[in-house]
């Protein structure tokens, strides 16, 4: 009976497990991208998840993701494209406004579910080991099949108000990546202090409108730029949702600002923000389970 | 000689009871002191360990402290030790959900636990779903949770509801389905805490042959339990911890005896469970198991007594206690409460002692264990789970046979009257 056993062991032996070891956190983690890749199902398996539950027991289902963007789309249209008037670089205000509101959305939804995403996964967090990484990033996933959809309705859009997309239009998944990294290195911020201070929670949907506000979704970014001295225009680009919306202007609609330096300078900040974001995330990983 | 799959050393563990407590707010963090609050907040942003010299709360504690021990390749190794011994915390940095505060673990190969047996398991999503969700949480590959879902679905015995959200299961099915999950994982390292509380006993049988198995195929097995009958038979080989330290660790018979031996606490006789920190909110500061031969040993038949100390933080009216005797299978086998002529009424923070006697305490010889709930109305206020282990003899009751484990649950006394009821031939 035993015998069995003997030679097993002595295979096992030659194809020895990897080597796990477990100690304290001394100064700073490594990011831990490559663990992240090896955890690629399960991140899929998170994204499948959110996405299948997203609408469950509502009656308009899928819907909503076309009805979010589109109706606020109408409120704007009506309240800052007709009664107030506002500029839409000489495109329909509508398509204007919308082109903006999807990536707008697809950033404002990916980071208030991001921010809140350790929290909500604290069972988890107390229970399983694997990358916690994997949360964010599928958090923030997650919100692309919204936005596909909506985006299908931009094209029947463009087709009704007949503006004929130059090959820009193929950056566009360049743009999207944009939005969800800059969603995802302010989310990592926000999900880690989070854990600790649950003021966050809070915070964000403040944070948010606040947001909105100083982005050009409803006006046009000349507005803001014909005002401010000429050297001092770049300042406007350190919100990176500046640089993501007009990318998208420019991919979509075509009109071309003099838009390249705020996107480069908005694409600068994202990768510091999520750098450090990174960085502050895996310092503070190991404390997740205790404190949340 | 086979080699080792776990070295722990020197593994230390510090709490602060700030980070025991659930959360908190920034203001509470801000309000704490003035002078020290840009300092704490500094920390905590930076998730700065505990100032280990100097200034230590007397909340604060070693949940661990200078753990060692190794473990072979195919052991089934026991962790014993009474609630708050550290056995969990241990669990938690083998299983690299906390990090230690100090001192190493280094380990070979996939550990998977089955304490974390349903979780990540969404209430909308069907069986099947699930399975695969819950599989990738646990480090399944896709390819090998469709290889093995057949398997997986009949040992959970769901067939016929795989595809029903899981929110319609019953509890039974539900933590079915979620053990084979966990059952066929098939790592090189098995962590099992009181995972066989759950269930029916057909189906903890069949979990104590699943492990019978994993450890039958060289793989290594980490069993925690207060199922003193489950340790004996699935190790030979236990630690005991206790109070964070390593008391113990060496054949399982010797460690169950110090086991029983540690349940007695100097200070207070009999006292077996006291919280550690000081909770806020209402909740028991300790209870006690009087038992009748020595602290933790009970004659079947004599008189029990269970005391509470209920501290009672917060006066609210209508608070009552309930508690079960749970036998060694995590059956409830027996249930007390508070009438409501007893609820406790106050208008000011007390602690109240509630003594709860039986004068004939006939539950068979077994391990027993028990799990109390502080209760308002419909709302459970605090639930400890598996405290106070106690052990039932029939020690000194004469019987013509010997008396045997597991023949019944119950021992009711008895008067027998035998004769004839008719003329003889």
């Amino acid at each position: 009976m035993s015998e069995p056993l003997v030679t097993q062991s002595a295979e096992r032996r030659t194809a020895r497990p990897p080597l796990v070891t477990i100690e304290p956190l001394r100064g700073w983690a490594p990011l831990g991208l490559h663990e992240l890749w090896k955890c690629r199902e399960l991140i899929y398996f998170f994204v499948w998840r959110d996405v299948k539950i997203r609408y469950k027991q509502t009656i308009l289902g899928a819907a909503w993701a076309v009805l979010q963007p589109l109706l606020t789309m109408v409120v704007f249209s009506v309240i800052f494209g007709h009664l107030a008037g506002l500029p839409s670089d000489g495109t329909p205000y509508p398509i204007f406004t919308y082109t903006a509101l999807l990536p707008w959305q697809l950033f404002a939804y990916a980071l208030s579910q991001t921010a809140i995403s350790l929290v909500s996964h604290q069972q988890l967090l107390k229970k399983v080991y694997f990358p916690r990484l994997v949360i964010p990033v599928s958090a923030v996933l997650c919100w692309v099949v919204d936005f596909s959809i909506g985006f299908l309705v931009l094209l029947v859009m463009m087709v009704y108000y007949g503006i004929v997309p130059t090959l820009a239009i193929f950056t566009v998944p360049l743009f999207v990546v944009f939005a969800m990294v800059a969603a995802l290195a302010v989310g990592l911020w926000l999900a880690t202090l989070n854990v600790q201070f649950r003021d966050v929670r809070y915070a964000i949907p403040f944070l948010i409108q606040f947001w909105l506000f100083i982005t050009p979704v409803a006006y046009s970014s000349s507005l803001i730029l014909d005002r401010m001295p000429e050297r001092w225009r770049f300042l406007y680009g350190l919100n990176p949702m500046t640089g993501v919306v007009e990318g998208f202007r420019w991919a979509l609609l075509g009109k071309s600002g003099d838009v390249g330096s705020l996107i480069f300078i908005s694409a600068l900040v994202v990768v510091g923000l999520l750098l450090s974001g990174v960085i502050y995330f895996r310092r503070m990983e190991g404390t997740f389970s205790d404190v949340v | 000689m086979s080699d080792i799959v776990i070295r722990v050393e020197a593994i230390s563990k510090y709490y602060r009871i700030g980070e025991r407590d659930p959360y908190k707010m920034l203001r509470d963090v801000l309000v704490r002191s003035l002078s020290s609050q840009l300092r704490t907040i500094g920390s905590r942003l930076m998730g700065r360990g505990p100032a280990i010299n100097g200034d230590q709360n007397k909340n604060d504690f070693w949940a661990l402290k200078d753990v060692s021990f190794e473990v072979r390749e195919g052991e089934a190794l026991g962790i014993i030790g009474r609630n708050g011994a550290g056995k969990s915390t241990l669990l938690k940095i083998l299983s690299r959900i906390t990090l230690p505060t100090s001192g190493r673990a280094q380990m070979y190969g996939r550990l998977a636990s089955l304490l974390e047996v349903g979780t990540g398991f969404h209430p909308e999503l069907t069986g099947r779903d699930n399975m695969f969700l819950n599989g990738a949480i646990l480090g399944m590959k896709r390819a090998e949770i469709e290889r093995k879902f057949d398997e997986i679905v009949a040992f959970a015995e769901v067939e016929r509801f795989i595809d029903t959200p899981v929110k319609h299961y019953s509890s039974g099915m539900y933590l079915r389905l979620a053990f084979a999950v966990a059952a066929h994982l098939e790592p090189e390292i098995l962590l099992v805490d009181e995972v066989l509380a759950v269930g029916d006993i057909a189906f903890q049988k069949k979990c104590l042959g699943k492990m019978d198995d994993v450890a039958k195929q060289g793989r290594t097995i980490l069993f925690v339990s207060h199922n003193l009958q489950a340790i004996a038979q699935l190790t030979h080989r236990c630690v005991l911890l206790s109070d964070g330290r390593l008391l113990f660790d060496g054949p399982t018979a010797q460690a169950l005896e110090k086991y029983r031996e540690s349940a007695v606490p100097g200070a207070h006789n009999a006292t077996y469970y006291q919280t550690r920190t000081n909770v806020p909110h209402n909740h028991l500061a300790w209870v006690a198991v009087q038992t009748s031969i020595r602290p933790g040993l009970h004659r079947w038949g004599d008189p029990i007594r269970f005391e509470f100390g209920l501290r009672v933080a917060e006066p609210m009216d209508g608070l009552a206690l309930s508690f079960h005797v749970v036998n060694q299978f995590g059956e409830r086998v027996c249930h007390f409460w508070m009438t409501n002529s007893d609820m406790i009424r106050t208008s000011e923070p007390r602690t109240f002692v509630l003594r709860c006697d039986v004068p004939k305490f006939r539950l068979y010889m077994g391990s027993y264990t028990i799990t109390t709930w502080v209760f308002r109305g419909d709302s459970d206020l605090e639930s400890l789970k598996n405290i106070c282990p106690f052990d039932v003899t029939m020690d000194g009751i004469y019987r013509e046979q010997l008396w045997k484990t597991g023949d019944c649950a119950y021992l009711e006394d008895a008067d027998w009257d035998v004769g004839c009821d008719d003329l003889p031939d």
